[in-house]
């Protein structure tokens, strides 16, 4: 067998596609207007995006922002939609909206195929992970997530007040990838860093950017290496070995594809789990209702997933064109809120309000269209387990102190700070 | 009544395997198929009517049969 050269040559691709795109001024603070001038990398969208949300989708459903060079956010679920489906105006080839714009010519693959590819290619490449991720397969890692979490809890013994996002939630997810991948289970913290730096060093400077980038994907060749060295049952070898119209991958398409599913998968189930945990922790009444009726926890599950979706995405304009009332030009921004259609009151009813047997529930926090999360089914099942888990040892608990609750900046909205009181 | 998935707008969110393990399976990919011949009995009907409601995709069908 020839030996697989695929990974052994210089790849500097990523700095490469980063001198050839766009890049626009970099502009922080206090937002003037949210309608003519949002940013969700301030404090206040942090603090609290669905006063926003709520306050725009009434006076200026589809808002603007100079910023990040020009970017649009449409808060209604119509509109929201109707981006979403509408894959020939609106390109995925970069789903993190930032000061950067990749060249077009990275359309249709994009940089972390398939989520930030287009069709054609985009079908391709999500047949290639489909089969890893339905409920069936996913069941196979419950046993073991089960068992984590168990240690986590256990590992809580004989404290008060423990932080739900941070000594939990967190945890969970990352165990969970880097089993799938094949990655050394101590390599976790390693993770989270990664993450944050993709998702939350948007405003950096493009230096500092690219450089936190290269890190990501220096880790992940050396993974691949490792995996080349040794071939193992998970996603890793799975990828390596992967073939698309007759050949295997290309090298940039391996290590984007784990570069998604190591990003993608923990930062957003995180999320989900410590606002769930939040929720119930102010909550007393949903808390113990779910604790006497645990049958209940997977309709309840869907409701914290629709008030509480983690996942904001972003598309591309493709071209000029008055769209919905506005006029939008080709590379402006789209800011795609699947939390503020989750909200919409012409979708739902009692849209602001969290009703844990809500039996009727077309949310999109996994989005809508060809792009539905990949793993969403990974997610619900983390998202099961963590909560049962901990209601089951844990039943009755409350926020230490609401004031030192953090949530984190970006795309990607959950607690990073959740002290809860369970003693 | 008998029950149907639109494959042309499954994106295999599987809510209504979820909902109705007993109509609805998945395939190899993930995306939502009828079991068998898709006939709902009458005991099944609410979780068949769950199932067409909470599709995000709108792609659960069911047609009363006359």
């Amino acid at each position: 067998m020839a030996v697989d050269d695929r990974f052994t040559q210089e790849t500097p691709e990523t700095g490469e596609d980063e001198i050839l795109g766009t890049r626009s001024e970099i502009i922080t603070g206090p937002v003037a207007d949210w309608a003519t001038d949002f940013s969700h990398l301030e404090p206040e969208w942090s603090a609290d995006p669905y006063l926003i949300q709520d306050d725009l989708r009434q006076r200026c459903p589809i808002a603007r922002t100079e910023r990040f060079g020009g970017a649009w956010l449409p808060t209604r679920y119509e509109d929201v939609a109707a981006i979403a489906y509408d894959t020939d105006r609106f390109s995925s080839r970069s789903i993190i909206l930032s000061n950067f714009r990749p060249p077009r010519e990275l359309a249709p693959i994009g940089g972390s195929p398939p989520i930030s590819s287009d069709p054609p290619f985009h079908h391709d490449a999500r047949k290639l992970l489909l089969p890893a991720f339905t409920k069936k397969v996913v069941a196979r890692c419950e046993p073991a997530t089960r068992a984590f979490c168990h240690s986590l809890i256990d590992s809580f013994e004989g404290r008060d007040v423990v932080d739900a996002a941070h000594d939990y939630a967190q945890h969970i997810p990352i165990r969970v990838i880097a089993d799938m991948l094949g990655f050394p289970p101590e390599d976790g913290p390693q993770f989270r860093e990664f993450v944050e730096d993709l998702l939350e060093g948007i405003n950096l400077p493009p230096d500092e950017r690219i450089e936190r980038v290269s890190r990501l994907f220096d880790y992940l060749l050396a993974q691949v290496h490792d995996h080349l060295d040794q071939p193992r049952d998970d996603l890793t070898t799975y990828l390596i070995d992967a073939e698309l119209y007759g050949r295997k991958l290309d090298p940039s398409v391996v290590t984007g594809a784990m570069a998604l599913l190591l990003i993608a998968g923990i930062d957003t189930s995180w999320s989900a789990i410590g606002a769930s945990l939040w929720h119930l922790a102010k909550t007393p009444g949903d808390r113990d209702r779910l604790v006497a009726e645990p049958w209940l926890l997977p309709t309840a599950i869907e409701e914290f997933l629709r008030v509480y979706a983690p996942v904001t995405m972003a598309r591309l304009v493709k071209q000029d064109m008055h769209w919905h009332g506005v006029d939008m030009k080709a590379e402006d921004w789209i800011l795609l809120s699947f939390p503020a259609a989750n909200r919409d009151p012409a979708q739902f009813d009692r849209a602001a309000e969290v009703v844990i047997d809500r039996e009727v529930n077309r949310h999109a926090a996994f989005g809508l269209g060809i792009h539905r999360c990949v793993g969403s089914h990974l997610a619900r099942m983390e998202l099961r387990v963590a909560l049962e888990v901990w209601l089951d040892r844990i039943p009755a608990f409350t926020l230490d102190d609401p004031g030192a609750v953090t949530w984190s900046a970006g795309q990607i909205r959950g607690p990073r700070a959740l002290p809860l009181r369970i003693g | 009544m008998k029950a149907q998935i639109n494959p042309g707008l499954c994106q295999g969110h599987g809510r209504c395997y979820d909902l109705a393990p007993g109509l609805f399976g998945d395939d190899d990919e993930g995306y939502g198929r009828v079991l068998s011949d898709g006939a709902v009995p009458p005991e099944a009907e609410r979780d068949a009517r769950l199932a067409v409601l909470n599709c995000p995709e709108h792609a659960v069908e069911l047609l009363e049969e006359g």
